[in-house]
């Protein structure tokens, strides 16, 4: 389990608009590119110090991949980068507000509490 | 010594502004009265009259991150930008600049440290909508200095609740402390129950209303004692998976006093979360 790099990812794509269309045209290659460019990068460091170990699990990666975010959901990814992150990449291709937010908690209607544990 | 002209703590809604300046068919229902109980609301800190403002809130992933993640942090700035592409993308929340006050926030900082609270600072901070959604509504002018104060109630693991409380009553005899004859008003928001990234997200109502019902009552009495006795951090996850928010208005709590009832509360059920507005008056005889 890789919840922090899951979050890293969530959270450094958020903040770019670049990368969030990106992620919407292209997730996959979005994901092989952050993996091997950006998932070593120390955000407050020179890019130069590099982490060595971060890699995701091959679930993670497909999730990610596919955009699949029950299962980021379900794989413990922090609940609030999830949400913003999506609502950026999908409510556009709804015309009611809100319409979305909603069928995001109807797809994970099928979890009761406790949910899957964010601590990282 | 400084005195204090108003605790103020307050849900923050970061769809008020699109809200409250829409029009024609863009306009939600409920536009006029949230904007009426928000006028009513920034009316009591007007009346005070402050000089600056503390204002307690929590960043939500913008600046501060997992690598290196602050428990309590006050800014210490001569300005602050304020909100970020995000917040402009989802909530159409400007771009904001609001001036510092650098000696309230060295002395807090110092006095913080110096009673047990090992502090974290910033020199460098971009504020996001936990601080400007209470500058929008009771304060739209943006013309006081600020003083961030940020906890975590947000990245696990998170402090006890019964440190938010005393780090409330700590903010309030430090202020009252402070060798100046400014007037300062706190203000803090947080959440009530509040489901985000979750099954319970957006319903008709917040995620769960008899949570709230008791929360108002708990925050419009600061009665910190009730509220430590039923929340807990593990309590927290089952009014909702954003509630811990709630811990803002404990801390605000402390700041208020024990068992001093708010001189104006009010509240009003939205869709997705109830939205509450608290003021008190600290007198010398509360203080």
């Amino acid at each position: 389990m890789s919840k922090y790099l899951l979050n890293k990812f969530l959270f450094t794509i958020d903040r770019d608009p670049e990368l969030v269309e990106r992620y919407r045209a292209d997730p996959r290659g979005t994901v092989e590119w952050w993996e091997n460019e950006r998932a070593p990068v120390i955000l407050n460091c020179p890019e130069a110090e590099r982490s060595t170990w971060p890699t995701f699990t091959d679930v993670e990666r497909e999730a990610l991949a596919t955009h699949d975010y029950v299962k980021l959901f379900e794989l413990g990814s922090h609940n609030f980068l999830l949400l913003t992150l999506f609502i950026a990449l999908f409510e556009r291709d709804y015309e009611e507000p809100l319409a979305f937010q909603r069928e995001f908690a109807a797809k994970l209607s099928h979890w009761s509490l406790p949910y899957p544990d964010i601590s990282t | 010594m400084a005195k204090i002209a108003a605790v103020i703590a307050s849900t923050h809604h970061p769809f008020y502004l699109r809200a409250s300046t829409s029009t024609g068919a863009d306009r939600p229902p409920f536009a006029d009265e949230w904007v009426a109980k928000i006028k009513a609301f920034r009316e009591t800190l007007t009346r005070a009259n402050p000089d600056v403002l503390v204002m307690v809130g929590s960043d939500h992933f913008h600046q501060l991150w997992l690598d290196n993640y602050p428990q309590f942090l006050i800014g210490k700035a001569p300005y602050y930008d304020a909100n970020y592409y995000n917040e402009e993308r989802e909530f159409g929340l400007p771009r904001m600049f609001l001036q510092g006050d650098e000696e309230l926030s060295g002395f807090l900082l110092r006095q913080g440290l110096d009673e047990g609270f090992d502090l974290a600072f910033s020199n460098e901070l971009r504020v996001d909508h936990s601080v400007t959604c209470p500058i929008i509504t009771l304060r739209p002018q943006a013309d006081l200095p600020i003083v961030p104060v940020y906890t975590n109630i947000f990245a696990p693991p998170l402090p006890q609740p019964r440190r938010f409380v005393e780090l409330g009553k700590a903010i309030r005899r430090m202020v009252e402390a402070w060798p100046s004859d400014k007037r300062v008003a706190i203000i803090g928001t947080g959440h009530l129950s509040l489901e985000l990234g979750g099954p319970r997200q957006f319903g008709p109502h917040g995620p769960d209303p008899e949570f709230d019902r008791k929360a108002v009552s708990w925050i419009a009495a600061s009665d910190i004692d009730a509220a430590l006795a039923e929340v807990t951090l593990d309590s927290l996850w089952l009014p909702g998976n954003a509630t811990h928010g709630f811990m803002d208005f404990m801390l605000m709590m402390g700041v208020a006093g024990e068992n001093v009832k708010a001189d104006y509360s009010d509240s009003l059920d939205l869709f997705h979360t109830m939205e509450a507005y608290f003021t008190w008056y600290p007198t010398e005889a509360s203080s």
